[in-house]
């Protein structure tokens, strides 16, 4: 860790996003600066953001990393939480500048890339994160329905939110039932008509972009079949060294090879894993009826071609799931060709390329959507440390009043929630939890969750 | 289910693996790392940043390293030379620091040269 100067000591930094991102920042911040004041803002009064919307429910162990990113908040002074504050509507960039020696944007990628193929927008065919978040109870999604009621549903896309959502699809419900999604969720998936998922991977199973770890969770499904044709399990000889000298992809390739091998046993339900195949339209005529592939062949140099072999699959639901995407701040410099804030180890850059004074960002919003919780930390600790840096050039801080930025708050009229609240709505969803010998079961609804944490 | 640090981290530990583990479960003994499995997520990040390959999940342990499987957690469990009473789960590594000292079964893997560790970033 770097060693303070007295202009890091005295600093009060903003943290936008209380995702792991920020939250690691947090972390690096106290770490190396020791009195330094820290503010963490966020649109909900929830914290963790994809640990709690993103990661897949069935997968509570990797959850429970919240156990190490709440210590911050312990000693409820040096770290304050201010949710269900929107950056751009309830406090400004400008705001922040004025009450903050730095503030650092942890915002994530909140939007998501479309395919561009006709018939995308058939009803039937949506982004996966609209699926994630209504699984995971988030309240962008608690007016959303999925019925499930398709036998057949295509998943486009080869990362780690593709093989969460094929996943969850293909579980039985007592799974759904031992996490910790919200009541009319497992009652959707306790509906679920779904005996055939497809994942649609554009690439070979060498170019596949999940990790091991999200693969492996095809394990853990015990009624159902995985399905690989031989034709998508061959590897070119370029693969073949690829994947010598790569041990993920050795895992990988190893467990889709077994899979491949293994014979069919007959269960309800059945993963087909498609490779080398691109969707090219979506059929129907008011909703999704069917999707047209084509398949690809791969390059050397490791990219696809067409070969103009086409093939028709009926799924009446549809997922796309080809990567999540920053959205533009506002007021915030950002860098729209690679859809992040642009920025050299964090310190932001404005759009004329010079350094944008006390402005910092991490995680996916400096990064672009790659990577696993863990990488947030090495992450953020780099910004953190050239923020530090930067701070310790200084002879002075502002020397802003902590309670300033709550005045402001009130007179906008802003319902600010604080730690103490979330604890409270924490502990609510932990007991709906008990009661149902569940994990804990979610409130996905803005005003309920709000009414909770307030202790309404 | 946890990650487990194998033989090929004795003699070469690079730290990579401390630095990446978001809930910092990888502690240090004397010549070897050990993962906490009560603590560890299972997220898997460390894996891939080890330049010595020496992380793996439990199921995918090459049949040689299945002892590790058990040293890591005695490593917690046990109480090691020297010292009054197991490590237990101390929520964290770097408060705890380096121990200085290793499970008898690393203890006894024979020295390696620090010339046979893999180069960091290689």
């Amino acid at each position: 860790m770097s060693d303070a100067g007295a202009g890091a000591n005295c600093a009060r930094v903003a943290v936008v996003g209380a995702g792991p991102a920020g939250l690691y920042a947090v972390q690096s911040l106290l770490a190396s600066a020791p009195g330094i004041g820290v503010d963490v803002f966020d649109r909900l009064p929830a914290p963790y953001g994809l640990v709690r919307y993103g990661v897949a429910p069935d997968n509570q162990k990797i959850k429970s990393v919240t156990r190490v990113l709440r210590t911050a908040f312990d000693d409820g002074k040096q770290v304050r939480f201010f949710g269900n504050v929107r950056f751009g509507r309830d406090i400004a960039r400008a705001d922040l500048l004025e009450h903050y020696d730095a503030v650092v944007y942890a915002t994530g990628a909140q939007g998501e890339r479309k395919l561009g193929i006709p018939g995308e927008n058939l009803p039937g065919s949506y982004g996966a994160k609209d699926f994630v978040d209504w699984y995971s109870g988030h309240p962008d999604a608690a007016d959303r329905h999925f019925d499930l009621h398709a036998s057949q549903v295509a998943v486009i896309g080869a990362g780690n939110v593709a093989l969460d959502v094929v996943r969850m699809l293909a579980h039985s419900p007592d799974k759904i039932a031992a996490t910790d999604v919200p009541d009319r969720v497992l009652e959707a998936f306790r509906g679920s008509r779904v005996t055939d998922v497809y994942l649609i991977a554009r690439r070979g199973l060498a170019q596949a972009k999940f990790t091991p770890e999200e693969l492996r969770g095809f394990n853990a499904l015990d009624n159902v079949d995985v399905v690989i044709r031989p034709e998508d399990a061959v590897l070119t000889a370029d693969d073949e060294i690829r994947v010598g000298s790569d041990r993920q992809l050795r895992t990988n390739v190893t467990m889709l090879r077994e899979w491949a091998q293994r014979p069919l046993r007959g269960k309800a339900r059945r993963i087909h894993l498609r490779f080398l195949q691109r969707p090219v339209r979506i059929l129907g005529e008011n909703r999704v009826e069917g999707v047209v592939l084509e398949r690809n062949e791969m390059l050397a140099d490791g990219h696809v071609r067409g070969t103009g072999k086409l093939e028709t699959l009926g799924p009446a639901m549809i997922f796309r799931s080809v990567g999540y995407q920053a959205l533009r701040l506002p007021d915030v410099p950002f860098d729209e060709a690679g859809s992040i804030i642009p920025n050299r180890q964090g310190r932001v850059l404005q759009e004329s390329g010079e350094l944008a004074q006390g402005e910092y960002v991490t995680g996916w919003a400096k990064r672009g959507p790659c990577g696993v919780i863990g990488t947030n930390k090495s992450d953020s600790a780099e910004t953190v440390s050239n923020l530090v840096a930067d701070l310790a050039a200084r002879t002075s801080c502002r020397g802003s009043d902590p309670e300033a930025i709550l005045a402001l708050l009130v007179l906008r009229g802003v319902g600010y929630t604080s730690w103490a609240d979330w604890l409270r709505l924490d502990d609510h969803e932990m007991q709906l939890g008990r009661r149902q010998g569940r994990p804990r079961v979610k409130v996905a609804v803005l005003r309920s969750m709000l009414e909770l944490a307030r202790g309404a | 289910m946890t990650y487990v640090v194998t033989e090929t981290c004795v003699d070469c530990v690079h730290r990579s693996c401390v630095k990446e583990c978001p809930v910092d479960c990888i502690y240090e003994g004397a010549r070897s790392l050990y993962i906490q499995p009560e603590e560890c997520i299972n997220c898997g990040a460390c894996v891939p940043v080890c330049p010595e390959e020496a992380i793996y999940f439990e199921e995918d342990l090459p049949e040689s390293s299945l002892p590790h499987l058990n040293d890591n957690e005695d490593f917690f469990t046990q109480t090691l030379p020297g010292r009054s009473e197991p490590l237990g789960s101390p929520g964290g590594a770097a408060p705890v620091g380096r121990l200085g000292v290793d499970t008898p079964m690393v203890a006894s893997i024979p020295h390696r040269a620090a010339t046979l560790c893999t180069e960091a970033g290689e």
